[in-house]
């Protein structure tokens, strides 16, 4: 397991380390069995077409769980993730990197919690914001 | 530009009614078999050994492994007029770990429902309200989910 982040060392405005993925067709199939959404989209290309889609599609429930990674990776064993918000503005397909990032922008302490809010957000690999979120996590103090 | 609403009476009367609750195990290979589908190596959600010197005593399914359990059907007849759909987003709460053998129960219905003008023409967002309750009646989780429908473009 990564090093665990304290509360202490962090400061807002600071960025969450990245996570790179690199999704593939065969990847959004073994999401579709582990989900069970299995909707046409994510894997069958003419089906996507006739949807009006360029290519088969992420599903966004992929998104958030690569969201998600990013902030439970950020947060550690003993950091708790509290709250995750994903908008799927654009679409990404397989085939090409993406990247998932954050930045801190409040912290506070509240009901005796170590809280974090983070802007978070997916981005192609032109640079592109497909995905914007937001998360609420609690953090450890040093000396807990 | 204006357009007739494809939100009906009946549509509207949906808002608010609960699904029927459906029960779910909590499998530790289905978290596995999710956690490797998502390319999430973290050992807590992949390796019952390690994890049982973690904070958690043994593994724990991540955040969004409750995507691959649903409600029961609603209780109304809805019926979007639009035949593709997308999925908008997702807003989680959480609130207690989720643990193999755990007991999942999940309710949904429809919190709001509104239409706008976007660039697959009229498209309908119909927002979710699903709830995850453990085998102890503890409330696991909550999500929010919009849904979005439109009508496919005709072939050129």
């Amino acid at each position: 397991m990564a090093e665990q982040v304290y509360f202490e060392d962090v400061e807002e405005g600071m960025a969450i380390p990245t996570l790179r993925k690199d999704p593939t067709t065969q990847q959004l199939v073994k999401y579709a069995g582990a989900s069970g959404d299995y909707y046409q989209i994510h894997y069958d290309l003419g089906y996507a077409r006739n949807n009006g889609l360029p290519d088969v599609i992420l599903h966004g429930a992929l998104k958030n769980a690569f969201l998600g990674q990013v902030m439970t990776d950020f947060a550690g064993e003993w950091g708790t993730l509290k709250k995750l918000s994903v908008q799927y503005r654009g679409m990404d397909i397989p085939g090409t990197p993406i990247y998932g990032k954050g930045v801190i922008k409040k912290k506070y302490q509240q009901d005796d919690e170590n809280i974090v809010e983070c802007e978070i957000w997916l981005e192609d690999h032109e640079g592109k914001r497909t995905t914007p979120g937001y998360a609420v996590a609690a953090l450890p103090e040093r000396g807990d | 530009m204006t357009q007739e609403s494809a939100i009906t009476p009946e549509m509207k009367a949906a808002i608010g009614i609960e699904s029927d609750p459906v029960t779910h195990d909590v499998e530790k290979g289905a978290i596995i078999k999710f956690a490797e589908a998502i390319g999430d190596t973290n050992p807590i959600f992949n390796d019952e050994v390690a994890a049982r010197k973690s904070r958690y005593g043994g593994m724990v399914a991540p955040p969004t492994f409750l995507r691959s359990m649903s409600a029961g059907p609603l209780k109304v007849d809805f019926k979007s007029p639009y035949s593709a759909n997308l999925d908008g987003g997702s807003e989680w709460e959480y609130f207690e770990p989720i643990r193999p053998g755990d007991r999942i129960t999940v309710t949904t219905m429809i919190a709001d429902l509104y239409e706008r003008a976007g660039r697959l023409g009229n498209m309908l967002f119909l927002v979710r309200e699903t709830k995850y309750v453990n085998q102890f009646g503890n409330a696991v989780a909550k999500q929010r989910t919009t849904g979005i429908s439109y009508q496919p473009p005709e072939d050129e």
